[in-house]
């Protein structure tokens, strides 16, 4: 026990990423790694989708219904997966619930249980409102056949569950359903920009770090949540519209052969009008991220307190690659000129929001890595090395693999969601 | 009223009455000190005594159980070098763990500095550890109460609660904080509250040979290391956060950081 | 409350009960603020306890309350080391912690390692810290893989005190 000597040197959480140059203190890594950066951006994909998906539902802007509604399952697909890089993160993932259990409020991080919780009730509530009619539908359909299978018999009970009992249909109780709808996307916006706002309040209250330690923070977050949200519906869309498109020309699925299917010009005239009004909210919003970013960048610049010598030599100097030419340039500045150039067509569209997407995750990039970069003594930098090759589970977490799962849950969500909350061919919604 | 109803009622009712309304209450930290004067533990660190032996910090990771090589430590001690040209190097390999037996200065990387015996303006040693803050930020971010002050004045880590979050290393502004390689929980110096307590000096303060390390009841005036902190010129690392640490230093120079 | 628009709110209180109750039974009873308030102080308050608890190591209190622990049983020993030159370190910085010594260790382990000395006789051309103050040598030089305590008597080390005695 006291033969200390003799023990093997433990290797430190972070250790294994973290490469010290000049004076660092002992006890500095980078420990908030690469799960930290997808967590603000995962976050934001949530809260942007639903902002799109309330512009529809709240202010009646009645050409993106299609993609309102898309939208809005999205982002509950997307949910689960803003939490998933903060348990992937902590050091003791089953004491997570200590965080609804005996949440300390002083603290930023514990209102993520309640915040979360609030906004996911909301988003379901939302999604039940707009979704009563098919579920009830759907379980009356499942009910009347003659011979269910197991599955059919599974889908029953689920549908049966999901109407919660009501099952009136008369034109009263829709309509019902539709003012309440209006109302929970109208508390849902400000829910979101919390929930958004609020990890940015995480990073911006963190005194002890003169990178991230600025008001503006929050709001920075939010705008630039919208941004990648609203991105990566256009996105997902277009590339739903584009399969959807091409099962119809084959007549590939079930529904592509119903007579009342749309057909393919219907379908790009639909894409066309719901792409280009996205990207111009698209475009307000990069408009006011961008704003603040640089604001907060020319402040520090020009009152060039303590912290500037260091923090000028992190942003100018070691991370100026990826600070003005992947983010700025690629990530901005690029696909905003594509999308704001006359003659803007949805291909160019798309592309825009793929370096837009990749432009606020190198935004998230730099500012949590970037935040870590340099020693609190002022003295030396830390750079970060983002392990590839998963050696334990500590290096696959905090590593590629782990990013990349976390970046592909939602789309393994969404296709089983889909199952149950169809996003296309329901025509009896609202 | 129908069965319905009823259980909806009482949903509500049990809803309601659970609400954590003990967790809630405020109290103001001022006014309960007032009350209670007793014992305020404060740190005196004389640096024009240190001369960088690191037996503080072997003693320390021996007596906590911290992994004695890992590369992590409750306490450090920091070696500032200026030259006559107006530079400055500093460091502390593995936190001074075996002391500094090497005249060059480590600059990382593998990389380390040579100085001209002739060029060397000042230099010392400067000994670290937790400040034990009177407003310590990282207590006020922990999200789930993992880590507090006592009342007499050291800030602790609940080891069977804290989630590993990281939070608080982050909020704390001289790097005191790390994740113990072992226990996978924040972990920091608790002022060695199990000896403390007992009446002992902390195993630093106990190891180290010259004078350089002292504790003190900051409440007690008759105590010779309060009546320094309270009558001579002490200063504190990064006052500018508004933390009012707790660890006084004799000699401090604006440099250390 | 008769519209059905209410009903996911039923199923949230539910879900809210359902996590109070948990919370009820999980959280441990001493869970609270104690007397500095909810922002410094919100803690389980047996956690002092706890580290109280933690076993003492090292058990001398050095030389200014006459090494109580070590003079217990090697009194003697200890009145001549301290008024040698190296009388001012502690004993368990070279001899080890004592724990439960006599019973556990029952016998100390001591580091006489050249590189215990190197952490103070590393000459340092410092001539503002108080190592300027301590003989120092260059461990490059200085008979190189030879144990310091070959020549020296680690508890006064002081070459000419050794060919006096």
């Amino acid at each position: 026990m006291l033969d200390q000597v003799a023990q093997h040197a433990l290797q430190v959480h972070g250790e294994a990423w973290t490469v010290k140059e000049l004076f660092v203190l002992p006890n500095e890594y980078i420990y908030w790694s690469i799960q930290i950066v997808m967590y603000p951006f995962m976050t934001g994909l949530v809260a942007g989708a639903f902002v799109l998906s309330s512009l529809y539902h709240v202010f009646h802007v009645e050409k993106l219904k299609e993609i309102a509604r898309f939208s809005l399952v999205f982002s509950f697909a997307l949910l689960p997966v803003a939490m998933m890089p903060l348990m992937l993160h902590l050091q003791q993932p089953f004491r997570g619930i200590n965080v609804l259990m005996t949440p300390h409020f002083t603290s930023a991080i514990s209102a993520f249980g309640i915040v979360f919780l609030t906004y996911a009730s909301i988003v379901a509530t939302e999604l039940w409102l707009v979704y009563r009619q098919h579920f009830v539908l759907s379980a009356q359909a499942l009910q009347a056949k003659q011979n269910r299978s197991v599955m059919d018999s599974i889908f029953l009970l689920i549908f049966n569950c999901l109407t919660l009992g009501a099952r009136d249909l008369s034109h009263e109780a829709i309509e019902k359903d539709h003012r309440a709808c209006t109302r929970m996307a109208g508390i849902g916006i400000p829910v979101a920009c919390f929930l958004h706002g609020y990890a940015g309040f995480i990073f911006g209250s963190v005194k002890a770090n003169a990178l991230w330690m600025t008001p503006l923070m929050p709001v920075i977050f939010i705008c630039s949540a919208v941004v990648s949200g609203v991105a990566l519906c256009i996105l997902c869309y277009v590339l739903v519209q584009e399969i959807r498109k091409f099962m119809a020309k084959r007549k590939m699925s079930r529904w592509a052969r119903e007579a009342s299917a749309p057909t393919v010009a219907e379908l790009d005239g639909a894409e066309h009008e719901e792409v280009l009004l996205a990207s111009n909210y698209l475009l307000y919003f990069m408009i006011a991220a961008l704003t603040l970013e640089i604001l907060d960048l020319i402040f520090r610049g020009y009152t060039q307190v303590k912290s500037w010598d260091i923090l000028r030599k992190v942003i100018m100097e070691r991370d100026f690659f990826k600070i003005f030419i992947l983010q700025y340039t690629i990530g901005n500045a690029v696909p905003f000129l594509m999308m704001s150039l006359p003659g803007r067509t949805v291909r160019r569209t798309t592309l825009a929001t793929v370096l837009v997407l990749f432009g606020v995750f190198m935004m998230r990039y730099n500012v949590v890595i970037g935040g870590q970069a340099f020693s609190l003594s002022f003295a030396g930098f830390m750079e970060y090395h983002l392990p590839i090759v998963p050696e334990d589970w500590e290096t696959f977490k905090e590593g590629l693999f782990g990013a990349l799962t976390v970046a592909a849950t939602p789309f393994v969500l969404f296709y089983f969601i889909n199952k149950v909350l169809p996003v296309f061919g329901m025509k009896e919604s609202h | 009223m129908k069965r319905r109803d009823f259980i909806k009622n009482c949903i509500v009712v049990i809803a309601g009455a659970s609400v954590p309304l003990s967790a809630l209450v405020m109290v103001d930290p001022k006014k309960v000190l007032a009350a209670n004067p007793e014992i305020q533990w404060a740190f005196l660190i004389d640096t024009t005594k240190c001369v960088g032996c690191g037996f503080c910090v072997k003693a320390c990771k021996t007596e906590n159980d911290i992994p004695f090589n890992a590369n992590i430590t409750r306490t450090w001690v920091e070696r500032y070098v200026f030259t006559m040209d107006d530079q400055r190097y500093i460091d502390s390999p593995k936190g001074a763990l075996y002391g500094f037996t090497d005249s060059r200065v480590d600059l990382g990387m593998g990389e380390f500095k040579e100085i001209d015996p002739r060029n060397v303006g000042k230099a010392f040693f400067v000994p670290k550890l937790c400040n034990h803050c009177a407003t310590p930020p990282c207590t006020q971010v922990c999200p789930v109460g993992a880590t507090y002050k006592t009342d007499d004045g050291v800030v602790l880590v609940d080891r069977t609660w804290c989630i590993g979050c990281g939070y608080c290393i982050m909020a704390c502004p001289y790097a005191a904080r790390y994740f113990h390689p072992t226990l996978k929980v924040a972990d920091k110096c608790t002022f060695c509250y199990h000896r403390i307590t007992k009446g002992l000096e902390t195993a630093c303060v106990n190891a180290c040979p010259f004078g350089a390390r002292k504790m003190c009841n900051i409440h007690d005036t008759n105590d010779r290391n309060t009546q320094v902190i309270l009558r001579e010129r002490v200063g504190v690392l990064k006052d500018d956060f508004g933390t009012k640490p707790q660890a006084f230093y004799i000699g401090l120079a604006q440099e250390v950081r | 409350m008769k519209n059905h628009v209410w009903r996911p709110l039923y199923v949230v209180i539910a879900f809210v009960a359902a996590i109070l109750l948990f919370r009820y039974f999980y959280v441990p009873k001493d869970f609270g603020s104690g007397a500095r308030g909810f922002m410094y102080a919100f803690h389980r308050k047996s956690n002092e306890e706890d580290w109280k608890k933690q076993p003492v190591k090292y058990r001398d209190t050095g030389k200014q309350k006459m090494h109580e622990f070590c003079g217990k049983c090697h009194g003697k020993e200890v009145k001549v080391r301290s008024e040698d030159l190296h009388g001012v370190i502690p004993c368990e910085n070279c001899h080890g912690p004592a724990f439960r010594h006599p019973d556990e260790p029952r016998k100390l382990t001591i580091d006489r390692s050249r590189e215990l000395c190197l952490r103070c006789h590393t000459s340092l051309p410092y001539t503002t810290s108080e190592r300027k103050r301590i003989p120092g040598i260059d461990p490059k030089t200085h008979n190189v893989g030879l144990e310091c305590v070959f020549c020296h008597n680690p508890h006064n080390p002081r070459l000419a005190d050794r060919r006096g005695q």
